[in-house]
């Protein structure tokens, strides 16, 4: 590598990686939620601990979301500060875009299945 | 840029550098990085979206209850937990320049890789010799696509990691190693909050169902 | 050789795949072909290979990719439009009986390969040369984030275009439209090979789009020159920001939605089938996700072109610069929310109708902003009407009817009336013609001098900016009216007699286009003769206002001697009038990006691997597949990526410059 042209670069103050350091401690802490938040979900559906299916779905769903953020923030050290903010701009914008393709092919396809196939069809199809 | 941008604090207005720095090699590299992974994000929500829209359609064949096997799939979670936290063992170490237990830390994420691999093999190779194969219906089409891109893209993560191993063995924790070891750190952990979808929405709430 | 070992030699590729028995393309295949061997034999001749390698085909250069894309579209342009000749005079010709001059199997084809190229080989590579031309230098930095990566993402482009060609001679192309529904293009229906030529050539020329956008990101998030605020970087490159921003989110879409779709060709998987729960719909959804904002894709550079155009030849700062930057980003989001405005009627219902209908309306009021915008930046302004402003005020005029007949069709009750009509055919080539193809023309004449260092040839452009522009109304207005009296497109042979004479009139059209064309052609060649003449040696011949006119024409390999430092939206503007001078002294050397052939290699590899899986040839695509990969891996072992222009050549094309800046004066 042609360490000798650039090594000294002095007065940028963007870092090279851009990414905060991670610690030995901030690794750990996200292990183990992340292992309790895997857990309990595998846990309530197998179990059945909960009284209704919905209410277990809607509880390992926001399980989900939040050990999702928990990945972001330790593993993969999500900060509104990294690269000036820009990564963080590109999540949220992909966050969005995600939320509008899915929800928005499911809500689409859902009307079509219920506007165009009759009830009794679909549960003979299935 | 420390220049003095502000025509005010010179007097002169400054319209060009006469003494810069070229931005330092991979200056790009994380943020470039990072956006091909949103890219690669909506790659999996399509795959979500095509399991969503058609993950219900069994099309007279099994239907996850019968299919799904929890205790596997929660072995292979914890698979592909593991190598995370071993994957950041690896960045630790890297930060302290130790050669030999960066490697040491990522052959272990690559053996705990090349587990959860396994394992999904297996329970792929179960289902098929069921009956249940990518053909059967459009759920086991969306569910052998879903997750099976997930996992060739933990493969191309090992063989991503096998290459840089080789080169961090070659050419020592260069600038340019780490700059690759932590792409791969960003892939690693991005596969694994995929997979938290896919073990919430195709495995649990597909036996709930 | 037993028929067995044929098969796993060839695949499904036999002689029987040439179309030997189609006269016209036996007739093409000779003129390709003589063509191809003239060209050839040139080169040779003058002993051009090794210079085109060194110096273009591995370039990492920017400028040169830009310049390589530009071809590459008008290349593409010329069979695209070949394609609309043969299907505007079949439509002419098919009354009363006739059946015209093209078989249903070959005219099927020429219409899907029509839209296809157009949009992905000919729109795509024109927008995306001349971000990459333009946009480095507007924002003052040396090259690209990623150099090697914007060479191997054109070449990509490259192989999917030659993949498309390939289907030209060898088999056929899909029969199925530009977008290949299922289940028609399903295997059931489309056993050949025409919808895998299709699927791979997307594919191959998909990835390098997606790689070229995340490049262009970086390259404006993370290169622009000190001083350069967000909202100090030209329209131009904002309108570049968005497109590829738009680029990174929704070609991973196509990419799903093609890979569905050859899993159901190639495995048999039950996504888009009719039974086994499959749902063809879906694809139509899922390819519209990635349909729409691809419209704005091609659109969002041109407005950024347009603005810069209109306030260089106005002589004014650009009118509302923060409402249209704002404008732009409006409708970077909304293109994501109005996707089903192209399916109204596969019958989701009224509420959803209602809300997709709803928010393609609210679309037009950021657009309609932004031409307010223009309008007010021309007024009281001294107007030059160069080339560029030609193509300006006729995108002006052009655009406004097409958005108007756009805002018509989303309202859900009359689309049910034109879906599919050829009042929707008049409706996007309103826009994409009217707003694309002129913003690209209004690019190439605007910066044309700044790539090569001369004008264009005013008389020759003129004339086929006229040919462009009345061939256009005469080709389109007819099919507005036909598509109100319930014409569908896509037809082959008409029973109702009365309908011919609009035909004719588009077909009239269509042939004054093609006079256009040749004009543009002959504007190159004569420009290029002429060019003593037409040199420009300040390097900004418009006295324009943006960072790109303060360097060469054409600029040198590093772009600029020193970095530039702006203060204003306008920053050569500002320089010129504070009495900025040219530095002359003081030159070091520059850290550059070096050459390679890596990108061109491995290009050529995913396009044989394409050609293996379009034909069954297995052992080739796997062949190539290991090689892709050994080459790509081989790649990332070379460290060495970087060199320096030394000093010295520096300050010897610097003086040279001020020798020439000299003599003008």
């Amino acid at each position: 590598m042609n360490t000798d042209t650039h090594a000294v670069h002095a007065g940028d103050h963007h870092h090279g990686d851009g990414h905060a350091h991670s610690t030995f401690s901030g690794y750990m802490l996200g292990f183990v939620l992340s292992v309790v938040l895997t857990a309990i979900p595998f846990w309530l559906v197998m179990s059945g601990a909960l009284p209704s299916k919905q209410i277990t779905a809607l509880v390992i769903m926001a399980f989900a979301v939040v050990q999702i953020v928990v990945h972001m923030i330790y593993f993969l050290h999500m900060s509104p500060k990294s690269e000036n903010g820009w990564s963080m701009m590109a999540l949220i914008f992909t966050i969005v875009m995600v939320v509008i393709a899915l929800s928005g092919s499911l809500w689409v396809m859902n009307h079509l299945n219920s506007n165009m196939m009759p009830i009794h069809e679909m549960t003979g199809m299935k | 840029m420390t220049v003095a941008v502000n025509p005010v604090q010179t007097g002169e207005p400054v319209f060009y550098l006469a003494d810069e720095h070229p931005h330092p090699e991979g200056y790009s590299t994380s943020l470039g990085f990072w956006i091909y992974l949103m890219s690669d994000c909506l790659i999996f929500a399509m795959l979500f979206a095509a399991f969503g829209v058609l993950g219900a359609n069994y099309a007279a064949g099994p239907a996850p209850k019968d299919l799904f096997d929890l205790d596997l799939v929660a072995v292979n979670t914890s698979m592909l937990l593991l190598s995370s936290i071993t994957y950041g063992f690896a960045m630790l170490t890297m930060q302290q320049n130790k050669i030999a237990q960066t490697q040491m830390w990522l052959l272990i994420t690559g053996l705990f890789g090349a587990a959860f691999i396994g394992i999904e093999l297996t329970e792929f190779a179960h289902m098929i010799h069921e009956g249940a194969t990518p053909q059967r219906s459009a759920f086991l089409s969306a569910f052998f696509t879903l997750v099976g891109t997930h996992g060739l893209h933990v493969s191309c993560g090992l063989i991503w990691l096998v290459t840089l191993m080789v080169q961090v063995w070659r050419y020592g924790l260069i600038e340019a190693n780490r700059r690759r070891l932590m792409c791969l750190s960003m892939f690693w952990h991005f596969l694994d909050v995929v997979w938290i979808g896919v073990f919430t929405f195709v495995y649990l709430l597909g036996v709930l169902r | 050789m037993s028929p067995d070992l044929l098969k796993l030699i060839f695949g499904r590729l036999g002689i029987d795949s040439l179309p030997l028995h189609e006269p016209i393309l036996v007739g093409t295949f000779i003129m390709v072909a003589l063509g191809g061997i003239t060209l050839f034999a040139g080169v040779t001749y003058f002993r051009l290979w090794g210079y085109l390698w060194r110096e273009w085909f591995t370039t990492v250069d920017h400028k040169r990719i830009g310049i390589m894309y530009m071809i590459l579209g008008i290349v593409m342009l010329l069979r695209g439009f070949a394609d609309a000749l043969m299907m505007r005079a079949q439509q002419a010709l098919a009354f009363n009986g006739s059946e015209g001059f093209l078989p249903a199997h070959h005219y099927d084809q020429v219409f899907t390969a029509h839209g296809v190229i157009m949009i992905f080989f000919v729109a795509m590579p024109l927008v995306t040369g001349l971000m990459n031309y333009v946009v480095p230098l507007q924002i003052g930095a040396r090259d690209v984030s990623f150099p090697f990566l914007n060479n191997f993402s054109f070449w990509m482009t490259v192989g999917g275009a030659v993949l498309v060609m390939a289907s030209l001679f060898i088999g056929e192309f899909a029969r199925t439209g530009w977008l290949a529904y299922p289940p028609l293009s399903n295997i059931g229906y489309s056993p050949d090979v025409g919808v895998d030529y299709y699927i791979w050539a997307l594919q191959v020329a998909g990835v390098g789009t997606t790689l070229s956008g995340i490049n262009l990101i970086c390259t404006i998030v993370k290169l622009r020159c000190p001083g350069m605020t967000m909202m100090k970087m030209p329209v131009f490159t904002w309108t570049s920001l968005c497109t590829n921003i738009l680029i990174v989110a929704s070609f991973p879409v196509l990419t799903v939605v093609l890979a569905l779709l050859s899993l159901d060709r190639y495995v048999g998987t039950n996504f888009f089938t009719n039974d086994f729960g499959g749902s063809p719909m879906m694809y139509v959804n899922l390819i519209w996700i990635w349909g729409h904002p691809e419209v704005y894709i091609l659109v969002l550079p041109a407005f950024g072109i347009f603005s810069e155009v209109t306030s260089t030849f106005s002589g004014k700062r650009l009118f509302g610069y923060t409402s249209m930057v704002y404008a732009t980003v409006v409708i970077t989001i909304l293109s994501y929310l109005v996707w089903l405005h192209h399916f109204f009627t596969m019958g989701s219902g009224a509420s959803v109708n209602s809300f997709f209908g709803i928010t393609t309306m609210i679309i037009s009021i950021p657009t309609g902003a932004k031409m307010f915008n223009w309008l007010f930046t021309m007024y009281r302004g001294r107007i030059r009407y160069e080339l560029p402003m030609l193509w300006t005020i006729a995108f002006m005029l052009t655009f406004v009817i097409g958005g108007m007949t756009g805002v018509l069709l989303a309202v859900p009750p009359a689309d049910f009336v034109l879906h599919n009509s050829l009042f929707l055919i008049a409706h996007f080539h309103n826009v994409i013609i009217g707003g694309v193809v002129f913003g690209a023309f209004a690019g190439i004449n605007y910066w044309f001098p700044k790539a090569f260092g001369f004008k264009l040839d005013p008389f020759w452009g003129k004339l086929s900016f006229w040919f462009w522009v009345t061939g256009f109304y005469m080709a389109f207005m007819p099919l507005y009216v036909l598509g109100l009296m319930g014409v569908t497109r896509r037809l082959r042979v008409f029973d109702d007699p009365s309908l011919q004479i609009w035909f004719v009139i588009a077909a009239i059209g269509a042939g004054l286009v093609f006079l256009g064309i040749l004009s543009m052609l002959m504007q190159f060649a004569v420009s290029f003769l002429k060019r003593e003449q037409l040199k420009d040696v300040t390097g900004d011949p418009w006295d324009a206002r943006t960072l790109e006119w303060a360097t060469s024409s054409p600029p040198p390999d590093y772009n600029f001697a020193f970095t530039p430092v702006v203060h204003d939206n306008d920053a050569w503007w500002d320089m010129k009038k504070r009495g900025y001078q040219r530095p002359l002294v003081g030159f070091k050397s520059i850290h550059m990006p070096r050459s390679t052939g890596t990108g061109i290699i491995l290009a050529g590899f995913a396009t044989a691997m394409g050609f293996g899986l379009i034909w069954y040839i297995w052992w080739l695509a796997a062949l190539s597949f290991i090689a892709l990969l050994a080459v790509g891996i081989g790649h990332t072992f070379n460290y060495h990526r970087d060199f320096d222009i030394p000093a010295d050549d520096v300050i010897r094309t610097e003086d040279a410059r001020t020798k020439l800046l000299a003599g003008a004066k």
